[in-house]
């Protein structure tokens, strides 16, 4: 049967023909859907971690007890999961063990553009590259394969395009996998120093090893064509120099580390002129070069964001970008923004009204950055708000009573809490915010370990953001709704000028998934004077015209930020007098 | 849209517009067809009331799941400035399918930029073939303003050579059963606009 799959579900279903038992994962984009879409096999037991590097570990215990496990994540969660991946390398693994690490080229949705291929190099673990839905299916299957044949744990590299371009995928039936019985191996997988030198030995021979079957597995495939020009390529890059170069001679890397010697001398003897297409690092070109091979990469190619085939035509066939019909006029950008409802409009209102310097963390609060607000002075990582905001407290005492970090309540429980003990335990002063709209909201709506509820729709223990920050040593605690501006004010007031740590929570759901039918707010045309108050709470329901405010009756929520602000009291409930 | 040749469908709008949907039924359809298919769509921040664009290409054999620049068939917009923006995508003798909806973007709101003026004129001196409709009133008159996208595929799949009956059974396939009935309506509307 053949099915129109995103790459995301394709690995969810190779996932499921695999005879996984067991997966986890922190959402990220473009990662997310693959544990949602696993979540609807009934056979396959899937969950969120708090976060990545936690989902790599249960997912390396099930490995190790002996079934087929995997972990998904996006590609600056792998720095996270970092820790653990780094010793089973060491170990190697008893059930399958694949880790999906989907790059963001191009910084759709990401703070970086982090090459994952270096893993391999790295962890000397195989990266293995699909380039479209279908391949995204087969590949992965079969990275099981080679994870139990080599023992090793295996990485399935994703990008963006890959993750969220849908193909044609024909499906296959599932594998019937036994859990394998576990066995007690502590010079495997414990990894004190004399066992860690000797599983290092162990590494080093499977990398040997993987070399050779490098030339030999059929991840890697030569097309022949014209001889003139040959082309080394990888991932969604394979279909770019189809599309612009379909004579050329291919040698596409579905195994993209490691590479075989033999193999790439030979393809490179046999063509004119050598092109190496990557995207992102030159990771394959550096490695060719020291191979004694010449070749054109990243002269000629861009080292910096995403491919498509107008960039593939200038490079491959030195054509311009022809732009077709252009508008003359200058179009204003348009940003994403805080949805009409959300809860964080209140809080970032407030911080901008106070003047705050603000920490930031990873999530749609992140747009408070963006204007009107302008708010967030800093976005490094998940939960760096928190060392943030302590550490700016050290360079600037002064500034304790002037700053806030905020955070969400999955990036909290990701992240966080370590962060907040740090202050507890080494004195600070500051005020922590923590935006708790009750879901994973940027990924689109998770469940997490506040929410009350499992990847797969069951009841859970909700695990309250206040315990936790009373739990970690924070003794004033306060609870305050973000559209309660006023209040919101005068406690955040008082706990900026407190001389110990602080948390506020502000609570409201995400008016995504909020099912609350508020009445619309309309505008009193007779009391409004054009003053603008209102665009600074900057909802995308509220504009001004000929010195009148209205609202978009679509658009508008009914949150009633905006008549809260409104110096003339012009803004009421429709209906309401 | 000849035969053998692949055809390339550029679907833009406002994150929260419903193009997913659009290019969901799209995709049915082309494969109801037995054609290879390839779709790019936006997940994540962007989804925020941000510029959206999806990409749709169909034919015997697809391989990239972009569009280049002069690359579109159609462009399918869900909003009028959207619609300038990917003009240089819109291939010669191309057709744009405008919503004449207006979302103004936050440096509009704000007062630091100004909304471009009469799209569809500007397009139209530029040279481009454009069919605009008020998408959002039809599917507004009919029940659900939410269907104004199925409207838009209404008016496409007269663009294309596939049957009306084709175009039905994949929103059947697509659209959940109690949406059903508005969407039929919705698609009949634009495809008779």
């Amino acid at each position: 049967m053949k099915k129109l799959l995103s790459g995301n579900e394709a690995i969810a279903r190779g996932a499921y023909e695999a005879g996984v038992k067991f997966a986890a994962a922190y959402p990220g984009t473009p990662s997310t859907e693959i544990l949602e879409n696993i979540a609807q096999y009934d056979r396959i037991e899937a969950q969120w971690a708090p976060n990545e590097k936690v989902a790599l570990e249960v997912a390396l215990g099930a490995s190790i007890g002996g079934a087929r496990a995997l972990a998904a994540m996006k590609h600056v969660g792998v720095n996270v999961a970092a820790d653990p991946l780094m010793s089973l390398t060491y170990t190697g693994v008893n059930g399958g063990f694949v880790l999906v690490a989907a790059d963001d080229p191009g910084m759709h949705s990401s703070q970086n553009e982090q090459d994952s291929r270096y893993w391999g190099l790295f962890a000397k673990i195989p990266v293995i590259e699909p380039g479209d839905s279908q391949e995204a299916k087969d590949y992965l299957k079969y990275a099981f394969e080679v994870s139990e044949k080599f023992d090793t744990p295996v990485i399935l590299r994703s990008n963006t395009r890959i993750s969220h371009s849908k193909s044609v995928v024909e499906l296959a039936e599932p594998q019937e996998m036994a859990v394998k019985d576990y066995e007690k191996i502590p010079e495997k997988y414990v990894i004190l120093p004399r066992h860690a030198r000797m599983r290092h030995t162990v590494v080093e021979a499977r990398r040997k090893a993987l070399e050779e079957f490098a030339g030999q597995t059929w991840l890697n495939r030569i097309e022949w064509g014209d001889k003139d020009l040959g082309i080394i390529t990888s991932s969604v890059n394979y279909q770019y120099v189809k599309e612009v170069y379909p004579t050329a001679s291919i040698l596409k890397l579905g195994l993209a580390w490691p590479l075989n010697e033999e193999l790439i001398k030979g393809f490179a003897a046999e063509v004119d002129r050598l092109i190496v297409v990557e995207e992102l690092e030159p990771i394959f070109e550096t490695q060719i070069k020291a191979m004694g091979i010449s070749l054109e990469g990243k002269s000629i190619i861009p080292r910096e964001g995403e491919f498509d085939q107008d960039i593939m035509a200038k490079a491959l066939l030195s054509r311009e970008i022809k732009d077709g019909l252009q508008s003359k006029q200058q179009l204003p950008v348009r940003p994403p923004i805080l949805c009409p409802g959300c809860p964080h409009r209140g809080t970032f209102y407030v911080l901008t009204k106070m003047k705050l310097t603000v920490t930031g963390d990873i999530g749609c609060y992140t747009l408070g950055a963006a204007p009107p607000f302008n708010r967030i002075d800093t976005t490094i990582c998940m939960g760096a708000s928190v060392g943030a905001l302590f550490g700016i407290e050290k360079a600037h005492p002064e500034l304790v009573e002037k700053s806030v970090g905020v955070i969400g309540d999955s990036t909290f429980f990701h992240s966080g809490i370590t962060g907040l003990l740090d202050m507890v335990y080494n004195g600070s002063t500051a005020t922590l915010l923590i935006l708790d709209n009750s879901t994973t909201a940027m990924t689109g709506h998770q469940q997490h370990p506040g929410t009350g509820k499992t990847l797969k729709g069951k009841e859970a223990p909700q695990i309250m953001p206040e315990d936790v920050v009373r739990g970690v040593g924070v003794n004033r605690v306060r609870i305050v709704d973000p559209f309660s501006i006023k209040e919101f004010e005068e406690v955040l007031t008082e706990e900026l000028a407190a001389r110990e740590v602080s948390v506020i929570i502000l609570r409201r759901e995400c008016a995504l998934t909020s099912k609350a039918k508020n009445p619309v707010y309309v505008v009193d045309h007779e009391q409004c004077n054009g003053c603008k108050m209102c665009l600074k709470v900057g909802c995308p329901a509220l504009s001004v015209t000929d010195k009148k405010s209205s609202i978009d009756p679509i658009l508008c929520f009914g949150c009633g930020l905006c008549s809260q602000v409104c110096p003339k009291e012009a803004i009421g409930k429709v209906g309401v007098q | 849209m000849s035969e053998g040749k692949v055809t390339s469908i550029l679907i833009v709008g406002v994150g929260g517009q419903g193009t997913l949907l659009s290019s969901k039924i799209l995709g049915q359809v082309a494969i109801q067809e037995g054609l290879d298919v390839k779709m790019s769509e936006v997940h994540g921040m962007a989804q925020r009331g941000g510029s959206v664009v999806t990409q749709v290409r169909f034919g015997p054999k697809v391989y990239s799941p972009l569009i280049a620049k002069q690359g579109a068939d159609v462009i399918l917009t869900f909003e009028l400035m959207e619609a300038l923006r990917y003009l240089p995508f819109l291939a010669p003798g191309g057709t744009v399918i405008v919503n004449e909806q207006m979302i103004p973007p936050m440096p509009v709101i704000v007062g630091a930029a100004k909304y471009p003026d009469d799209p569809v004129k500007e397009m139209r001196e530029l040279g481009a073939d454009v069919i605009n409709l008020k998408a959002y009133q039809i599917a507004k008159d009919l029940g659900n303003v939410r269907a104004a996208n199925v409207v838009l595929l209404g008016v496409l799949a007269k663009k294309l050579a596939f049957s009306r009956e084709t175009w039905e059974e994949a929103i059947k396939a697509v659209v959940p059963e109690r949406f059903l009935d508005i969407n039929l309506k919705a698609f009949e509307s634009g495809y008779n606009y």
